[in-house]
């Protein structure tokens, strides 16, 4: 071999490096998340795909004008603006006006990202910011909800939201009878709620693929929703320990908060210890909310709650030293 | 399940290109460059003087000092020059160029079988026989190995360590199999130099056919040793993560392995030791694996030190496409080289090329923090933040996070999905802390 026709590249090591890069990592999730969407398709009707695709599309092109007026590189391909649009989608009433989401998926990206200097500096999930801004500007149309199967514009109160109301009058009903759904309807997702947050089974698919796939691990999503149980049996009932936690579990946004906007890795903590602090305040916060606060739901305020704790969280859960003796 | 510490990460081996392939002598090359510096420590002081007639064995570089190892002729013939040469380490570096005069002549006792009882020797002896003979840590540090032998204080433990965690090397895990009793015979020296009862040898469970004829041999000669397997994940063999494995003790920052009761040495080590002392031999050859998807035969190929690499490559049938990257050493801790006009040295393990689909730049993207380096650092540390401060250049902020435990594994830089180079701005943080 001669030198003179061969250029070699001299750096420092490691050499090698594994197959995992960010686009791989977001375009799965974002893939995990189809069974959900599918599913509040056939729930809600085919128009719910139109919102996702609007929030999608607002995301997507707030993030290519805001590239561009940065003058950085273009990147769309990494699926993190697409994750984003999917997720907020995913947080909206299955009768949200097309420009509504539009207008969401466009106020995550610029708000909840572009802002803070993009992908990797977010301190809140764009996602989330997305959605809390539509909830403060357009109250009524974010909680209006349609009946399942529900052919004209019949409305129907989300099961939490019948909850928070029927535990202040009545005693008599158990609790499933109260909110007129079983826990099947719960699990499947016949109940009325956000697009994508219904159907327990869809969701806990595509989470399953990414434990699998190591691109989520399990601390946050079982202290969140270990927390949530835990605190609705203790508090939701007629008297202490009498609470039906299942019904919380089930219901609202929780499975889909934990599993896909609480593992976010930007705005979480890094350690495992973090995580599991992390995913016990989410827990906390959302029973508060969903018990006593004025919202009958409160997954998506206690997750950014938290986000803002996490440099907190990471300060005080640093890994012991190797080799030190306490 | 093996034994292991926390963290690490399991990496494609690539083994398969070079472990079923049996050690093949190298033919004697026409010339060698034998760098005076190949181990931790000052360098030797020439023996020779240009146009004078070595044979193998001849010493010609004298160890300096208290942490050094001298040097020996590989071939036999004539001393052409002593001069600065290319150095797979150090760059650059004094070297004594050697012509063979194709004899192949061995230095008078050098290579002769002897029976010696080593229970007769003492502790010192042995030890001077190991200095004599050159002998450095083989598994690529390179640390004289007559000072790792003497540690100021008594240890409890012997750890040989066979874990060859670098994906593509094999030499260790031939010599494993192929050379069994050799190694068992320098474990035994080993043990009685430094007065240890328990000896343990560390290999990891991809290495089943190893671990059987060390655990079959040692049956046969009826010793003491345990082979212990471990877990198969990178870095295993790291000096403080095999004692964690081995051990579940762990060595304090700045201390050494001594310091908990533990001498660590490679296989290929050991079996320096056992020739030293019973075939009186230096260390002029050892074993290298040459290896690369775009090499067209890798092998383990028992090569005469100061054989430069491209005769290796040659050898091996040459490349096919094209080379980027000439590494000594595995890919996680080599050094990529700039030429392949560098000789083998006594801490070159392997020969790896890289093609340009293996090396093809990465764009560096921000962290996004996902925590898998933190996960994965097998001393615990917070490569991520450590990364940011040294690229953004908060160096101050970095001083209390311990950079200088950091032993320069690189798997973080591996698993990290932003393609970060986060060793790079480790080092840089370590240079400017020091």
């Amino acid at each position: 071999m001669t030198q003179e026709d061969t250029k070699i590249i001299v750096e420092s090591s490691p050499h090698l490096r594994s197959e995992e890069s960010i686009p791989r990592i977001m375009w799965t999730v974002a893939l995990c998340l189809i069974p959900s969407g599918v599913m509040s398709m056939l729930v809600f009707g085919p128009a719910t795909v139109w919102i996702i695709i609007s929030a999608v599309l607002g995301a997507v092109i707030t993030e290519l004008i805001s590239c561009r007026l940065r003058k950085k590189p273009l990147t769309l391909m990494d699926g993190s603006a697409v994750l984003t649009g999917i997720l907020l989608a995913y947080n909206l009433p299955p009768q949200s006006p097309l420009w509504m989401a539009f207008l969401g998926g466009s106020v995550a990206i610029f708000l909840g990202k572009v802002l803070f200097g993009g992908l990797g500096f977010n301190i809140f999930n764009p996602a989330l910011i997305g959605r809390v801004f539509l909830m403060a500007s357009f109250p009524q149309l974010m909680t209006r909800w349609p009946a399942p199967f529900g052919i004209d514009a019949a409305t129907a109160p989300t099961p939490l939201a019948v909850f928070k109301d029927g535990f202040a009058n009545t005693n008599i009903l158990t609790q499933t009878e109260i909110i007129n759904y079983s826990y099947s309807d719960l699990f499947l997702g016949l109940r009325g709620g956000c697009i994508g947050e219904a159907c327990i089974l869809a969701l806990l698919l595509g989470a399953a693929y990414l434990v699998y796939k190591q691109y989520i691990t399990l601390e946050v999503p079982l202290s969140f929703i270990g927390t949530v149980g835990i605190f609705s049996w203790i508090f939701s009932g007629s008297g202490f320990f009498k609470g039906d936690f299942l019904i919380h579990v089930l219901s609202g946004g929780l499975i889909l908060g934990a599993f896909y906007m609480a593992t976010d890795y930007v705005t979480g903590p890094i350690t495992k210890k973090g995580k599991l602090v992390f995913g016990v305040g989410c827990g906390l916060i959302t029973c508060l909310i969903r018990l006593w606060g004025g919202y009958p739901e409160g997954v998506s305020y206690a997750i950014l709650l938290m986000n803002v704790v996490t440099p907190l969280i990471d300060r005080f859960t640093v890994p012991k030293r190797f080799g030190e003796v306490r | 399940m093996g034994e292991t510490f926390a963290g690490g990460n399991h990496i494609t081996g690539y083994k398969e290109l070079s472990k079923d392939k049996q050690i093949i002598e190298m033919p004697i090359p026409s010339r060698v460059a034998i760098p005076l510096s190949q181990h931790t420590g000052i360098i030797c002081e020439p023996m020779v003087k240009e146009s004078q007639l070595v044979r193998v064995g001849t010493k010609i570089g004298q160890g300096q000092g208290l942490i050094s190892s001298s040097v020996h002729a590989s071939i036999s013939g004539k001393v052409t020059k002593i001069t600065d040469y290319n150095h797979p380490v150090l760059g650059v570096c004094k070297a004594v160029i050697i012509d063979s005069d194709g004899q192949d002549e061995l230095e008078p006792g050098v290579g002769v079988a002897l029976a010696r009882n080593i229970k007769l020797f003492s502790k010192e002896q042995l030890l001077e026989i190991i200095k004599n003979a050159g002998i450095v840590g083989l598994g690529g540090a390179a640390f004289p190995t007559q000072v790792k032998l003497n540690p100021p204080k008594p240890v409890e433990f012997l750890i040989i360590n066979g874990a060859e965690c670098e994906p593509y090397l094999s030499c260790d895990f031939r010599i494993m199999l192929e050379r069994s009793q050799d190694i068992l015979k320098g474990v035994s020296v080993v043990q009685q130099i430094l007065n240890v009862r328990k000896v343990l040898i560390g290999v990891e469970d991809d290495k089943q056919e190893a671990i059987k004829a060390l655990r079959n041999k040692i049956a046969e000669l009826k010793l003491d040793f345990a082979v212990v397997g471990l877990k198969t994940k990178y870095p295993q063999g790291a000096e403080k993560q095999l004692i964690k494995a081995l051990l579940d003790r762990e060595v304090p920052p700045g201390k050494l392995p001594f310091d908990v009761g533990v001498v660590v040495l490679n296989v290929g080590t050991v079996l320096a030791v056992g020739e030293a002392v019973f075939l009186n031999k230096p260390l002029y050859e050892r074993v290298v694996t040459v290896t690369g998807k775009i090499l067209k035969n890798p092998a383990n190929l028992k090569v005469r030190l100061g054989t430069r690499f491209s005769e290796l490559i040659n050898f091996c049938g040459g490349i096919k496409g094209q080379c980027e990257k000439i590494i000594m050493g595995g890919p996680m801790m080599g050094i990529a080289q700039c030429t392949d006009d560098v000789p083998v040295i006594k801490g070159t393990s392997g020969i790896l090329l890289l093609s340009k689909s293996q090396t093809a730049g990465f764009a560096e993207q921000p962290c996004i923090r996902c925590g898998r380096c933190v996960d994965i650092c097998p001393m615990r540390m917070l490569p991520y933040l450590l990364s940011q401060y040294g690229q953004t250049g908060h160096y101050q902020k970095a001083d209390g996070l311990n950079v200088k435990d950091c032993m320069e594994c690189g798997a973080c830089v591996y698993i990290c999905p932003a393609k970060r180079r986060i060793l790079e701005h480790i080092r840089l943080l370590k240079t400017v802390l020091k």
